[in-house]
């Protein structure tokens, strides 16, 4: 047992010089170590999610089957981990992290692949980056005319002032002749009959 | 003007769609949603004793969490929870800094830092045989030195330095099929004691060298009695074990090497013993604690052949840990119940007769009986001790009593809803107005000017404060009366433990609770649980001057063939109405969409021998039954032996006494899968109450589509028996997975897809004519969503106007399921990014507005997924018209939007289940979910276009209105003006 855990360590150590997927064909039983390294540093935090510790992250092996924390300098491990297909999430509020695809070999033990899922990168060393920052609520945007004017009550109101301003334009455009023809047959029609309100029967 | 129209109407449909989530500002949190921490029923505590740490207290729970909880309030300082199988075994500080926890059957063992909850470090141990853990923490532990601590897990000790896990030796005592019992390590010694037995006959010692784990010696004696395998150590060489008949106690010493036993028995001990006794797993030196079927007994060992009973205490009662208080003196806790309330005693070893300290707590009764105690010290100005002591009943609660008082209580049986149902409140009556209106109208502008400040972001934080203040302290929606928009309801939930509480939707305030087993604790029934929880009587039309009730179903043992019990319960008062003990049990209940004259609905209970029993027992309620009872049928889902089963009803039981309430049922169809092949994984339903707005559905040119609306639908899924297991133990070759619609009232199959190389765990949800279905593609390595939409074709020839008109279509013609469907099935899948824990479907009034998935995530967080990004219509190249019914593109995976997380930026620890009610309002629903955690909330999946939004501003709309008017009469002075210069010219 004592020298599975120096194993794992050295691998931990290894991990920070050599670009190699973190593999430990432990003697814990029959499975394989994962180990791996979660990195949040040079994220800036938003401003109201309060800026993300280490022991509020959750590292997830295969959708809930186990789920392990990060240490201080975001390492975290699974131990006695059976040669397969495995799928790794990590769940840290106000991070968006790609879930990643482990393939533990059976035939060379200990050989571990590992590859995000989401853009199928490889990844040659077990270190999970968020892809993207979460922002959950929506920014108010700052007050300005542009908006305001955008709005339902905006528009309404820009369409009664062009209303306003445009009508007497047309009309002004207008033959006199015309308009005195057309206010001359609406008096004589009085009442608007049914027949002229028909589309096509109406000249 | 038709421009005009389609122009308005495009414009319409933009601000309609321009959000696809009802997304929310940061002000907004906690103005329509609450959110509450729970931590789960208490199994072990810890006081650190350190000065840093003298405030708090860390416990570790049923839910599996870990947590730091504030002693002087109750909060939660810190918490994790562990994943579903990783249950904690032991819990102990050490080096008053870190917070060690040993989990997984002995196998993990990790280190938090005390203060803030961060892992130090975790080592995982190979555990061979199952066995009990033990961890051992050594008592003097040196600040400067590096100790050790020790585990016995599976067979194997293990010494495990503090100061980063790493393990310095270990020794395997399985191949000697030695089970450790205890291990100690007496004081300024080099040698570890692991005492124990082999077999069941044998008690062995083992002494180890603590520098390399070497045996240094190792005794072995056989006892012909038998041992059960409890024992108590009660000094370091002297250990209490009870016989394999649970009738005597063998005392052993092991003195240097030799090994004594002597028998004692209890009948002799105690008087009128009878049964079995327990050991209590409570530490003290020179006594232990027993349990028989009435009493505790605490028991003081002088010698190996004297013991002698010092207390008895009946039961209900609980013991606490021994409190070490200076090197000599111990102390302990007694917690037992004088009638309403409960006696809290503490008292020392030496001195037993006198205690040092005797509280009497007044207890809400709705807790049931105490169930444990941990208790701790403090110096008190004068120098003597103070004791303060948690308690965890037995409805899961946990409280802190300090100088006879409750200082706090935490209701933590609801980190574990089992189930849930709402009620409506009261009326408002005339001439009551709970509401209290804004004083004038002075302050009312004001407030709405506040906000319309706040709107255009013109406030200095003083003001912003004042507004959140304003917004949180509205008295308008905690008021317990019936409101317009149908927000304000009680959610009433059932508890594991068998409460049913009643929470407002407003704040989340317990208005009620209500504890089952104290209820219908008696002879015949020992152990009472409640199961579900179900609409009884909800009055509307006649019964109006009745308060609504729910119903309780419980049945009063673990097994399926226990009786059962009734309970209805006032949804007001949170009185219990009357109850029933069931002659029978009960498998599976179906509240049918009868109600009887009193508005009570009709509730079928099929008992283990699948005979039905109607509820209520009344005559009205039979003569109702009878003549719907050729449209019931149930279906019966047998996982073990993957099959369905149909079932009509028959009047008439095979009982020996005549029963008109007892129905027959009549097996009528069976679908067997191959169960070489195929296994059921889930199953899902439409749920009852869920209303279909239209059965047709315009698609582009002006063509329409008849949805398959059927409430017998039911969805199964196989998948193939290898692939039943987790992700990661089966190749895609070998994993398939089966989804099948199915009426439930012939059994015959509608649709039928496999999808190859996929795999559970699958979450379903049916509604309306589609089911949307959540499982893993192998293949990919990614989890996927697929979509299937049923539709009628047998109606697809209605589309001509003139048919309509003439009335020669056959809308109105009865849907019946013997007749054969001709169906047209329409499916889709796409890549989704998270596990999924939970998913539910939204649900309006009416259920005209559009549909939304709420998908609880890996990270405990709710995704509101709208329904138009699973259409199997969508197309990677859409026409105009397809465009304008606003099909959204093909992509290959589901969009994550952060902003359409109605849980915002919290999370639901422990996810479980999401529940959606309609509010009356038709564009809102209410969302509730629980886990560990209770989040409530309520969303609006196409805007609220049906109400103004709260944060509407009335002062703007009163201020364009007096501009308007202003307006208006400047205007009119002015044209005056230039009339009376015109008529002057």
């Amino acid at each position: 047992m004592r020298r599975s855990a120096e194993a794992i360590a050295s691998l931990l150590l290894l991990s920070c010089l050599l670009p190699s997927v973190l593999a430990g064909p432990a003697s814990l039983g029959d499975g394989y170590t994962i180990a791996g390294r979660v990195k949040l540093e040079g994220k800036t935090s938003i401003g109201f999610i309060p800026p993300l510790k280490n022991s509020n992250a959750e590292v997830i092996l295969n959708g809930g089957q186990r789920v392990t924390f990060l240490r201080e300098d975001g390492y975290f491990s699974f131990h006695n981990v059976p040669a397969g297909t495995h799928l790794i999430e990590v769940s840290a509020m106000g991070y968006f992290f790609s879930p990643v695809r482990i393939d533990i070999s059976a035939r060379n033990p200990g050989e571990i692949q590992a590859a995000l899922t989401e853009n199928r990168r490889v990844l040659h060393e077990l270190v999970l980056e968020p892809l993207r920052e979460e922002q959950y609520y929506e920014i108010r945007e700052p007050f300005s005319l542009m908006s305001l004017l955008k709005s339902p009550m905006g528009l309404m109101m820009g369409f009664m002032v062009l209303v306003v301003f445009l009508m007497p334009k047309l009309t002004e455009n207008m033959d006199p002749e015309e308009i005195r023809r057309a206010q001359e047959e609406m008096r004589a029609q009085g009442v608007p009959s049914l027949s002229s309100l028909l589309p096509g029967r109406s000249n | 003007m038709a421009m005009a129209v389609r122009v308005c109407l495009g414009f319409l449909i933009v601000l309609l769609y321009s959000n696809f989530s009802t997304a929310l500002y940061e002000d907004q949190v906690g103005l329509a949603d609450w959110h509450q921490k729970y931590i789960g029923k208490v199994k072990q505590a810890v006081f650190p004793t350190q000065k840093s740490g003298r405030r708090r207290v860390v416990v570790s729970t049923e839910e599996n969490v870990i947590a730091s909880l504030d002693l002087r309030r109750g909060d939660i300082f810190w918490r994790h929870v562990l994943g579903k199988d990783d249950h904690v075994d032991q819990i102990d500080i050490a080096l008053g800094k870190y917070f060690i926890t040993l989990s997984s059957e002995g196998s993990i063992l990790r280190a938090w830092n005390l203060p803030d909850g961060q892992m130090m470090w975790e080592s995982a141990f190979y555990v061979s045989t199952p066995s009990k853990s033990l961890l051992y923490v050594p008592a003097n532990i040196n600040l400067g030195k590096e100790n050790w601590f020790l585990v016995f897990s599976g067979g194997w000790l293990h010494a495990v330095s503090s100061i980063d896990g790493e393990i310095v030796w270990k020794k395997e005592f399985a191949i000697d099929s030695l089970e450790i019992k205890q291990v100690f390590q007496p004081p300024e010694s080099d040698i570890i004691y692991a005492v124990g037995f082999v077999g069941s006959s044998q008690f062995s010692v083992c002494e180890l060298s603590s520098k390399s784990g070497e045996v240094l010696k190792h005794n072995t004696a056989s006892f012909p009695g038998g041992f059960c395998g409890e024992a108590s150590l009660v000094s370091s060489d002297m250990l209490v074990a009870l016989d394999a008949t649970r009738s005597a106690l063998i005392a052993i010493s092991f003195q240097s090497g030799i090994i004594n036993f002597h028998q004692t028995y209890i009948s002799d001990l105690v008087q009128d013993f009878s049964g079995m006794a327990a050991l209590l797993p409570v530490k003290f030196t020179g006594i232990f604690a027993m349990k028989t079927v009435s009493s505790i007994y605490l028991v003081r060992v002088k010698g190996v052949s004297e013991l002698e009973v010092l207390e008895k205490f009946n039961h209900p009662a609980s013991v606490s840990d021994a409190l070490t208080l200076s090197e000599e003196q111990q102390a302990f806790g007694i917690v037992q119940h004088v009638e309403t309330k409960i006696d809290f005693r503490v008292k020392l070893d030496k001195d037993l007769r006198n205690g040092v300290l005797k509280e009497t707590i007044e207890m809400d009764p709705q807790r049931g009986h105490v169930q444990k105690v941990f208790i701790s010290n403090y110096v008190r100005t004068d120098k003597s001790h103070g004791f303060r002591a948690l308690i965890v009943m037995e409805d899961h609660s946990l409280s802190l009593v300090q100088q006879g008082v409750v200082v706090w209580s935490r209701e933590d049986g609801l980190a574990s809803i089992i189930d849930s149902t709402t009620s409506e409140l009261p009326v408002e009556k005339e001439g009551v107005s709970v509401a209290e209106v804004e004083h004038n109208l002075f302050e009312w502008l004001k407030g709405h000017a506040l906000k319309l400040k706040g709107t255009l972001l013109l406030a200095s934080p003083d003001e912003i404060a004042a507004i959140q203040a304003m917004r949180l302290k509205n008295s308008e929606r905690n008021k317990m009366t019936r409101d317009h928009n149908g927000f304000r309801k009680l959610i009433i939930v059932l508890t594991r433990a068998g409460k049913l509480l009643a929470l407002h939707t407003g704040d989340g305030r317990i208005i009620w609770s209500l504890f089952f087993p104290s209820l219908h604790r008696s002879e015949a029934c020992e152990h009472p649980s409640a199961l579900n929880i179900y609409q009884w009587q909800v009055p509307h039309h006649h019964a109006m001057h009745e308060n609504p009730s729910v119903l309780v179903v419980g049945r009063c043992g673990p097994s399926h063939d226990a009786l059962g019990f009734f309970s209805v319960v006032d949804s007001y008062t949170g009185k219990e109405r009357n109850s029933l003990k069931l002659a029978h049990s009960i498998i599976q209940v179906i509240p049918l969409p009868l109600t009887d004259s009193t508005e009570q609905r009709l509730h079928l209970i099929i008992d283990a021998n699948l005979q039905a029993h109607l509820y209520p027992r009344t005559r009205d309620s039979v003569n109702i039954f009878l003549r719907e009872m050729s449209n019931i049928y149930r279906h019966s889902i047998e996982v073990g032996k993957d099959m369905i089963r149909g079932y009509s009803l028959q009047s008439g039981c095979n009982l020996d006494v005549a029963d008109e309430y007892c129905f027959n049922t009549k097996e009528l169809w069976s679908i067997v899968f191959p169960s070489e092949s195929e296994k059921i994984a889930t199953t899902a339903t439409r749920k009852i109450n869920e209303v279909v707005h239209t059965q047709a559905k315009v698609i582009a040119d002006q063509d329409v589509m008849y949805k398959y609306v059927s409430r017998n639908i039911l969805f199964v899924a196989t998948v193939a028996p290898k692939a039943a297991g987790e992700i990661g133990s089966v190749t895609p070759e070998e994993a398939w997975l089966v989804a099948y619609l199915i009426d439930a009232v012939t059994g015959r199959i509608l649709h039928r897809v496999t999808h190859h190389g996929a795999q559970g765990p699958i979450h379903a949800v049916v509604s309306e004519n589609w089911v949307v279905y959540h499982y893993f593609n192998l293949r990919a390595h990614r989890y996927e969503m697929s979509v299937i939409e049923i539709y009628d074709r047998s109606r697809a020839d209605n589309k001509d106007v003139w048919k309509l008109v003439l009335g020669k279509h056959n809308l109105t013609s009865p849907v019946s399921s013997y007749s054969r469907p001709d169906v047209m099935v329409k499916s889709q899948s796409y890549f989704f990014t998270h596990s999924v824990k939970a998913m539910a479907v939204t649900a309006t009034a009416k259920g005209i507005t559009s549909k939304q998935l709420l998908i609880g995530t890996i990270g405990d967080q709710v995704l509101a997924l709208d329904k138009r990004f699973l259409d199997p219509r969508r197309n990677v190249t859409l026409t105009q018209s397809e465009k304008e019914e606003g099909i959204i593109p093909l992509t290959d995976s589901l969009p994550i939007i952060p902003q359409a997380y109605v849980t915002h930026a919290l999370q639901v620890e422990g996810l479980r289940g999401i529940v959606t009610i309609p509010a009356r309002l038709e564009s809102t629903t209410l969302v509730f979910s629980y886990g560990v955690d209770i989040f409530f909330t309520r969303i609006a999946p196409s805007r609220t276009y049906d109400s103004l939004t709260e944060d509407f501003s009335y002062a703007l709309l009163l201020i364009t209105i007096v501009a308007l008017v202003a307006a208006i009469f400047a205007t009119w002075i002015l044209s005056e003006k230039k009339e009376l210069r015109e008529k002057w010219r």
